[in-house]
């Protein structure tokens, strides 16, 4: 994981830098123009399509939350692959959409692993690659309890231009989404975040709540942060028919999370907070698509983020790379 | 002094992670609780949860077990002896709990009732008396 890490560092500080001049050099700069952040979702877009044609798709097995974290790991073999987007116009600040690009592999049924790469543009701005995350998340329990604890690590190198709230964490405010790109992207922050997740599947609901820590590793205070959601399917039962707008298709529920400050004064005190309705829709046999507008509590709070998520789970994605003998 | 503590400290952890490992290797069968090895399928025997446990099996378990649960990649035959022998209160305790060292999730996240249908779907599959030599069991 190291090497890839390296590149990505590579790929963070090419696009964190000051532009080149490419005045007098038209071959660098045909180059340059073809590797903005729009190329590489786009690229990556490209890749995931290519790999869905060559495997099994199915509905993703997870509750509808963006932020908060259950117990559903992915099956060990499977990939998924996921659009997260996250769109808003904070008060005095332009409109913006931050894009996050997922790969979500099952390395066991224990334990799942997960790239992001991140991006965003902003109107009246520029579009911009953020950086990437990688989680890992560790089922600790071998069966099934009342409450099934997941240990959650990950480690993020983001800039400052970086406006996904995947959390929300000590003193995060409406102040990092009204920011310039320009001002954001030189400030890179390396990341080490555990949360400690808990969830409950009571009589067909899930309740999930995440204990999030985080300590950036170039400096600062400890930083901790909430999400706690719930959700249920609105049909408990299969249906015998192959029907695509079934309720047993749509999920839905609520969630709510925010920061908590940091070691030094713990608490709500300079905080944003933001809750929400949320909903899924598991096409049989496609994509998973959610969305969720979620609103503001507090002053240091944007009015409202709208999310949207897609996400494609290739089935026994390492059986693509095994000799037919093996299969 | 400290030498000693750290010493210890890794010597617990290894203790413990061994000791987590050898209880996790029982066969999951033995680790069904008499109470819910009795539970009965509410939807036993029902065409309509046999169609829907069908479609459900197609979306989340064909991936491992293939598409005529026979087993596929050295994943086992679900129309096995075994499983045939195992009460519809075993097979809900594996969905539920999954077997983690086995590669078998938890499908707790599928809402009980769908999980009964599956079991009823798995019920109505002719049984296949060679699949039990031929792959291993979950």
């Amino acid at each position: 994981m190291a090497q890839p890490m390296r590149s990505l560092s590579a790929l963070q500080r090419f696009y964190s830098r000051k532009p080149l001049n490419t005045r007098h050099n038209p071959l660098l700069r045909r180059c340059l123009c073809s590797i903005d952040a729009r190329s590489l979702f786009s690229t990556c877009l490209l890749l995931a399509a290519v790999a869905c044609a060559t495997a099994n798709m199915a509905r993703a097995q997870e509750p509808p939350y963006f932020v908060t974290y259950s117990e559903a790991l992915e099956e060990p073999g499977n990939l998924e692959i996921a659009q997260k987007g996250l769109t808003g116009e904070p008060k005095n600040s332009n409109a913006f959409y931050s894009a996050t690009f997922e790969l979500e592999y099952g390395a066991k049924a224990w334990w799942t692993t997960e790239l992001y790469l991140q991006g965003q543009a902003t109107a009246g701005d520029s579009t911009i690659f953020t950086g990437f995350r990688w989680e890992n998340r560790f089922r600790i329990l071998p069966s099934e309890h009342w409450i099934n604890p997941v240990l959650y690590l990950e480690y993020e190198d983001v800039n400052g231009a970086d406006k996904s709230v995947l959390e929300v964490t000590g003193h995060d405010s409406i102040a990092d989404l009204q920011g310039r790109n320009a001002d954001g992207r030189g400030d890179v922050s390396r990341t080490m975040e555990g949360k400690l997740l808990l969830s409950s599947n009571p009589k067909g609901w899930n309740i999930s709540e995440n204990w999030i820590t985080e300590k950036n590793m170039m400096g600062g205070a400890w930083e901790f942060g909430y999400a706690v959601g719930a959700s249920r399917p609105l049909a408990m039962l299969g249906n015998g028919r192959d029907c695509t707008f079934c309720r047993q298709n749509f999920s839905a529920g609520a969630e709510i999370y925010g920061g908590l400050a940091t070691v030094h004064d713990f608490g709500f005190q300079d905080t944003s907070h933001y809750a929400g309705p949320t909903l899924y829709f598991n096409m049989p046999h496609g994509p998973t698509l959610g969305f969720s507008p979620q609103f503001g509590l507090s002053s240091d709070s944007a009015g409202v983020l709208w999310r949207v998520k897609a996400s494609y789970e290739i089935q026994q994605f390492r059986d693509l790379f095994r000799s037919k003998e093996a299969r | 002094m400290k030498n000693l503590q750290l010493r210890l400290t890794v010597l617990i952890l290894f203790a413990a992670s061994a000791a987590i490992l050898l209880a996790a290797d029982n066969s999951w069968l033995h680790k069904v609780p008499a109470a819910d090895r009795a539970r009965g399928n509410p939807y036993a025997g029902r065409p309509e949860a046999v169609s829907a446990g069908g479609n459900l099996f197609a979306q989340n378990c064909a991936q491992c077990h293939g598409v005529d649960a026979e087993g596929r990649h050295g994943r086992p035959s679900l129309r096995s002896e075994r499983v045939a022998h195992s009460t519809d209160g075993e097979l809900a305790w594996l969905l539920r709990n999954g077997s983690l060292r086995k590669g078998m999730p938890s499908w707790n996240i599928l809402p009980e009732p769908e999980r009964w249908q599956i079991i009823a779907y798995l019920r109505s599959l002719p049984r296949d008396n060679s699949a039990d030599a031929a792959v291993p069991h979950p």
